[in-house]
């Protein structure tokens, strides 16, 4: 029955090479395959090895898959405003069934993934994987370090209960000292910032952690952060192939 | 101790415990293996640098790690309920008021800084220069492998960073701040009421130079001996500079690369000595500094 199945045109439409375990198929398992594609056919014994990479980046990359998912499923719940958005939170946690799970998945989740991000930028200091040809990869990186961070930072507003504002406002208030920009800032009045025009009114929509800032944080959190954090992480992946892949000794071998 | 496990107990305080097992983990799998390979010569990497098909070899570690992370995760989310608190309520503030841990490092500066600096300089500096990394390292040893040997330098500043600037002041915020953001004991019972008995001077107090008149404006003595206070930690960079800007390694270095290098480490030490001026006084009875540099629009 199987074998009549992979005759049909259908079957032959969507797999195009036999299951065989020759060399010639496991290539066309990573290359005719979209998702697969990301890596090369084949790489050095050493960067499959969990002990090299600690397979962090990997990890970080599959965290951020869940959130997404997660997120998503979270957003058919909640709705970002002052009146609604702990009725939300409340409603999520008691009555909808698995919310809670969801729910928990997604802040540990984020949790997790500040933490393994912290690790995969050690791991990559350590095996001195920004020297060249690999240094702008790292910039990229510490780029996805920010947005990481500013992604979980907006995500602790959004339950809007007291941990939630309270963290929020501790570090929003920072923003009032920016030199220049902020209104209690090193020259900051002398430019005419005012509780009412500065970075931080800007931020948050107000003069204080309130309802226009829930909306700003959770456009932030759950449109702009995200695609900008794709984009960026589409640019690491892409310059980690074409940096000749995962660092390695200098053998005098050519990397492909 | 009971405060101590109520703090470490808090759903959102897993992480913390994570973090440190995980970086004493890591960082002592990462320190065996650069010790085997500094004692072998050449490193293990190396000899591993014949082929491997990615289908299995590399997808099947990337199949079982999803699994064991899902597992984990799913885990963790079911015995562990993510906290939802009272609604939020201006008139509330709860004491203390903590950011989340990832960020209680930066907390943890307005101790020693003014907002301007823990919450606006220091981030931007540490951002940046993070980004400088592969710019000003110019050793082109210990590219793609483990080691500690041809990289000394590189490495125990990086875990200075790390380690101790990053995740010690996080475990500090977490674990021994309470309410006032004031120090305590986990043996010790947070007490809402507590002040402290020492007052904070400025540097220059010390050396009998009050920081303002009695009329309550500036002293520019006081403000001259900080900017020279300042200006001295940076003074070596031009000293250093010349005394041996033709040697080797400063050639190849170049100027630009080198006064970024010494800024940069030189801010990082500058950070200590401020945390020793406050924690340090109180040690010996006396008053913790506050200020090195006080002028109208900014201090230091
Ligand atoms: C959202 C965050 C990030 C994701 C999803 C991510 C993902 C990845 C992945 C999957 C790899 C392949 C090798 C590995 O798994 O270790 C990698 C490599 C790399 N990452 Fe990241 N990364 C992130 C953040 C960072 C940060 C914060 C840095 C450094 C500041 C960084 C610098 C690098 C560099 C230089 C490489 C090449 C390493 C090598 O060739 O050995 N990345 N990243």
């Amino acid at each position: 029955m199987f074998d009549a199945l992979k005759k049909t045109e259908v079957y032959k439409s969507i797999f195009r090479h036999s299951y065989q375990d020759t060399q010639r198929n496991r290539a066309l398992q990573i290359v005719d395959n979209v998702f697969l594609h990301l890596h090369p056919v084949r790489v050095p014994r050493h960067a499959t090895n969990i002990g090299y990479t600690w397979g962090m980046g990997g990890i970080t990359f599959l965290l951020f898959l869940v959130l997404t998912i997660t997120g998503i499923i979270l957003m058919f719940y909640y709705r970002p405003t002052a009146q609604y958005a702990y009725e939300d939170m409340k409603y999520l946690m008691n009555d909808v069934p698995f919310g809670p799970l969801i729910r928990n998945m997604h802040r540990w989740g984020a949790h997790a993934m500040v933490l393994t991000v912290m690790l995969h930028m050690f791991r990559v200091f350590l095996t001195g994987s920004y020297k060249p040809p690999r240094q702008f990869n790292w910039v990229v990186g510490v780029l996805l370090l920010v947005l990481t961070l500013l992604l979980s930072f907006s995500g602790y507003l959004l339950p809007w209960d007291q941990l939630a504002i309270w963290a929020v406002t501790v570090g929003t208030n920072m923003a009032r000292a920016t030199p220049l920009l902020g209104h209690e800032g090193p020259f900051g009045a002398e430019l005419g910032m005012r509780p009412d025009n500065d970075v931080r009114f800007v931020l948050l929509g107000g003069t204080e952690v309130g309802p226009p800032t829930l909306l700003r944080f959770y456009v932030g959190h759950c449109i702009f952060l995200p695609i900008v954090a794709s984009i960026f992480m589409a640019v690491h992946f892409w310059r980690v192939r074409k940096d000749g892949g995962i660092s390695g000794p200098d053998t005098g071998k050519k990397q492909f | 101790m009971d405060q101590l496990l109520e703090i470490l107990s808090k759903p959102d305080n897993i992480p913390i415990i994570l973090l440190l097992v995980s970086v004493v983990f890591y960082s002592q799998l990462a320190w065996s293996k650069a010790r085997k390979n500094d004692n072998q010569g050449v490193p293990d990497e190396a000899k591993q640098d014949d082929k491997v098909q990615v289908w299995p070899y590399l997808v099947r570690v990337e199949f079982l790690a999803t699994i064991l992370i899902m597992a984990v995760l799913v885990i963790w989310s079911i015995a562990l309920d993510a906290p939802l608190e009272e609604p939020a309520n201006r008139a509330l503030t709860p004491n203390p008021s903590k950011a989340p841990w990832y960020f209680l490092g930066l907390q943890e500066m307005l101790v020693y800084f003014d907002p301007w600096i823990a919450g606006v300089v220091l981030p931007t500096l540490i951002i940046v220069g993070l980004m400088a990394i592969p710019y000003i390292d110019i050793n082109e040893k210990g590219n793609g492998y483990y080691t500690f040997k041809e990289r000394k330098f590189a490495v125990l500043t990086y875990v200075f960073g790390f380690h101790v600037l990053w995740v010690l002041l996080i475990v500090i915020g977490t674990l021994f701040r309470g309410p006032g953001w004031n120090f305590f004991w986990p043996w010790e019972t947070w007490d809402p009421h507590f002040v402290g008995v020492l007052t904070n001077v400025d540097l220059s107090e010390y050396f009998g130079i009050p920081t303002r008149n009695p009329d309550n404006t500036l002293n520019p003595a006081a403000m001259i001996f900080g900017a020279v206070c300042v200006g001295a930690l940076y003074t070596p960079v031009g000293l250093v500079w010349i005394q041996r800007q033709n040697s080797d390694l400063f050639k190849k270095l170049g100027f630009i690369r080198y006064s970024v290098v010494a800024f940069l480490l030189l801010s990082m030490v500058g950070l200590v000595i401020k945390i020793l001026l406050r924690l340090g006084p109180p040690v010996f009875g006396l008053n913790p500094v506050k200020y090195v540099l006080v002028t109208p629009w900014f201090n230091i």
